[in-house]
C-alpha cells in the first residue's frame, strides 16, 4: 500500500469543499452582476426614468381619491335617494350584481372548457410519455404556446368581430387563453409524475391510453384540481376585463363608467369585482381541500 | 422454451447486455445473480420488450419475440408478466384496481379505460389476492401497503395476466428479510402450483441457491456461469463478484436482503 492511499482523506476533502464554496460565490456574484446589468438596460431601452415615476404616483392617488365614494357616517344605511348612504353609492347593485353573475358565469363556463381541452393535450404535451413521437410532442407544445401567448383580449377582439358583441366571445376568447396556460402547467404535472407505474402498467401489456388513465392520471388528478381552480379565480378578472371590448359581462359597464368619468361608479363596480374574487377564493379554496385532503 | 440468442443491448458506449445466449425450458426457476449494473435488470426488460435490443433475437415456442408490434406485442408482454423492485404499482389507486390492471389487455380499450371488469375477473382478483392473505387489504388504498404486501399484490397483478412467464427484477432487494422471505416462498409457489417459468434477478446468492433450480451468473453484461446450484464453485463465485464468498457476505450483509432458508420445506427443491 502507498502512502498516498494511507494519507486521510479529511483535509483533502476539505480542501475540496473549500474551493467548491469559493466557485459557487463567484459565481453567484458574476450573475447577480449579470442581472443587475440587463435590469439597468431595460429601464433604460422601457423609458423607466425616476424622474417620470416621481411626477406620476401623486397622479395616481389623485385618481383614486377622485373615485371614492362619498359616504357619511350618520346616512350611512339609509335608502338610494340619500346623499352620503351605501345605497346610493350602490345605486344600480341590481343591474351590476347581475352583470357580475354573467362574468363569473362566463369564467366558469371558460375554465370548464379550457380545462377540458387542456386535459386532452397536455399528455401528447409530455416528453415522458412521448418518447417515439418527438414530432406530435413539439406540434402540441406550440400550439398550447400560441393559445397562451396571445393575449386574451385579443382573442376576443377577433371573436367580437365573428361572433357579435356578447359574452360567447369572451367566453371562447378565455378558454382559449386556459387551454395554453393550464396545457403547459398540466404537461409539467404528468411530466414530473413517478414513471414506475407507468412500466408496470407497459409490461403488463396494457397501452399507451392505459398507461395514462392507471398509471398517471391517479397521480397528478389533485395537482390539476388545484390549478384548474387557481384559473376560475384568474378568469373572473379576466372576464372583467375582456368586457372592454364588447365581449359580455360587467366590463362593458366598467368600460363606460370610466370613459364616462362617472368616478363613483367606477369605485362601485371595482368594489363588487373584488367582493366576487374573494367569495370565489374562499369557496374554491374549501373545495380544493376537501377533495385533495380527503384522498 | 423461452430462447434467448446473442441478446445485445448498447446504451452510448456501454453494452449493459453483452450477447447473451440462453435456452430456458417451461417450468424452470432461474436465479440471475451478478453485481449491481451486469446488465440483469435490462436482460429481463428485453424480455419483456420494455426495453428494445440492439442486437440479437429472443424466442419463445418458435415465434419471433423481438419482431413483435402492437397488438401481438403487448399479448407478449400480457405472457411474460413482470414484477419490480419497487413493485411499480399506482400508489392512489385501491388495491383491487392495481391487481386488475393485469387484465387490461384482456378487455376492449373503452371498457377497461372504465374500470369495467366483469364479475369473474373481480372474483379472480380477490381469490388470487386470498393466494396471498391480502383479500382483507382489496380496498385499501396500495400506499397504505407495506412493501412485502405491495409486493404481493404486484405478484397477484402478474398472475391476473395469465402468463407463461414470470419476470421477477430483484423482487426483495427492497425489503427486510422476513418480507423478502414471503415474497420469495410466494414466487416458488406460483412455479410450483402454476407451473410457471420464473426468471429472477436477484442480489444475493444464499437467496439464489436456495430457491432455484437453476442459476445463471452475469458479469459486465456477459453469462460467465449456467448451471446448478451446487455447480456454483468458490472459484465461480470469484468470476461474477470479482469477491470471495465470505468478502461478498460482508458486503451484503449491510447492503442487502439475503433469504438463505426456505419457510416451506415442502416447496424445497427435490
Amino acid at each position: 500500500m502507498t502512502v498516498a492511499t494511507l494519507a486521510s482523506p479529511i483535509p483533502r476533502m476539505l480542501a475540496a469543499w473549500e474551493g467548491q464554496r469559493r466557485a459557487r460565490r463567484t459565481a453567484t456574484l458574476f450573475y447577480t452582476a449579470v442581472m443587475l446589468a440587463c435590469l439597468l438596460l431595460a429601464a433604460l431601452v422601457s423609458e423607466v426614468r425616476p424622474a417620470t415615476l416621481a411626477a406620476g404616483l401623486p397622479r395616481i392617488g389623485e385618481y383614486f381619491w377622485l373615485i371614492l365614494p362619498t359616504l357619511r357616517w350618520e346616512t350611512l344605511f339609509y335608502g338610494v335617494k340619500v346623499e352620503g348612504s351605501l345605497a346610493f353609492w350602490m345605486y344600480r347593485l341590481d343591474a351590476w350584481a347581475l352583470l357580475m353573475l354573467e362574468t363569473s358565469q362566463m369564467a366558469a363556463l371558460a375554465t370548464l372548457m379550457g380545462s377540458a381541452a387542456a386535459l386532452v393535450l397536455c399528455f401528447p404535451a409530455s416528453r415522458n410519455l412521448m418518447p417515439l413521437a418527438p414530432v406530435t410532442f413539439i406540434l402540441v407544445r406550440r400550439f398550447l404556446e400560441l393559445f397562451r401567448t396571445v393575449p386574451d383580449i385579443v382573442y376576443a377582439l377577433i371573436l367580437v368581430w365573428a361572433f357579435g358583441v356578447g359574452p360567447l366571445a369572451g367566453i371562447l376568447a378565455i378558454a382559449l387563453h386556459t387551454t395554453g396556460a393550464l396545457g403547459k402547467l398540466f404537461a409539467e404535472a404528468v411530466e414530473n409524475a413517478d414513471r414506475r407505474p407507468v412500466d408496470g402498467v407497459r409490461a403488463s401489456g396494457g397501452t399507451w391510453l392505459h398507461a395514462v388513465r392507471f398509471a398517471i392520471l391517479p397521480q397528478v388528478l389533485p395537482n390539476m384540481l388545484s390549478y384548474a381552480l387557481l384559473r376560475f379565480e384568474i378568469n373572473v378578472r379576466g372576464a372583467s376585463v375582456i368586457g372592454f371590448v364588447g365581449a359580455g359581462g360587467i366590463g362593458q359597464e366598467l368600460y363606460t363608467v370610466i370613459s364616462f368619468n362617472y368616478y363613483e361608479e367606477v369605485s362601485a363596480i371595482v368594489a363588487l369585482i373584488i367582493l366576487t374574487v374573494s367569495a370565489i377564493d374562499l369557496v374554491s379554496e374549501r373545495l380544493r381541500f376537501r377533495v385533495i385532503g380527503a384522498r | 422454451m423461452l430462447e434467448l440468442q446473442g441478446l445485445t443491448r448498447r446504451f452510448g458506449a456501454v453494452t449493459a447486455v453483452d450477447d447473451v445466449t440462453l435456452r430456458v425450458s417451461n417450468g424452470q426457476m432461474l436465479g440471475v445473480i451478478g453485481r449491481s449494473g451486469a446488465g440483469k435488470s435490462t436482460m429481463l426488460r428485453l424480455i419483456n420488450r420494455l426495453a428494445e435490443p440492439s442486437g440479437g433475437r429472443i424466442m419463445f415456442e418458435g415465434t419471433d419475440v423481438t419482431a413483435l408490434r402492437g397488438k401481438a406485442l403487448r399479448d407478449w408482454r400480457t405472457c411474460a408478466a413482470m414484477i419490480f423492485q419497487q413493485f411499480n404499482l399506482v400508489q392512489r389507486l385501491d388495491v383491487l384496481t392495481n391487481v386488475l390492471v393485469g387484465r387490461l389487455n384482456h378487455r376492449g380499450t373503452l371498457s377497461s379505460l372504465l374500470k369495467l371488469f366483469t364479475a369473474e375477473e373481480r372474483a379472480l382478483a380477490i381469490r388470487t389476492l386470498d393466494r396471498f392473505d391480502l383479500a382483507e387489504a382489496a380496498l385499501q388504498r396500495a400506499d397504505t401497503l407495506s412493501g412485502g404486501q405491495q409486493q404481493r399484490v404486484a405478484i397477484a397483478r402478474a398472475l391476473l395476466q395469465e402468463p407463461r412467464i414470470l419476470l421477477a427484477d430483484e423482487p426483495i432487494a427492497s425489503l427486510d428479510p422476513r418480507n423478502g422471505r414471503v415474497v420469495m416462498d410466494a414466487l416458488r409457489r406460483i412455479n410450483r402450483e402454476d407451473g410457471l417459468t420464473v426468471i429472477c434477478n436477484l442480489h444475493t446468492l444464499d437467496t439464489a441457491r436456495a430457491y432455484c433450480d437453476r442459476i445463471v451468473g452475469m458479469a459486465k453484461g456477459r453469462v460467465v456461469f449456467d448451471g446448478a446450484p451446487a455447480a456454483l464453485t468458490a472459484h465461480m463465485v470469484r468470476e461474477i463478484y470479482g469477491m470471495t464468498e465470505d468478502e461478498l457476505a460482508e458486503a451484503e450483509a449491510v447492503t442487502s436482503t439475503s433469504v438463505g432458508t426456505l419457510r416451506d420445506p415442502a416447496l424445497a427443491i427435490a
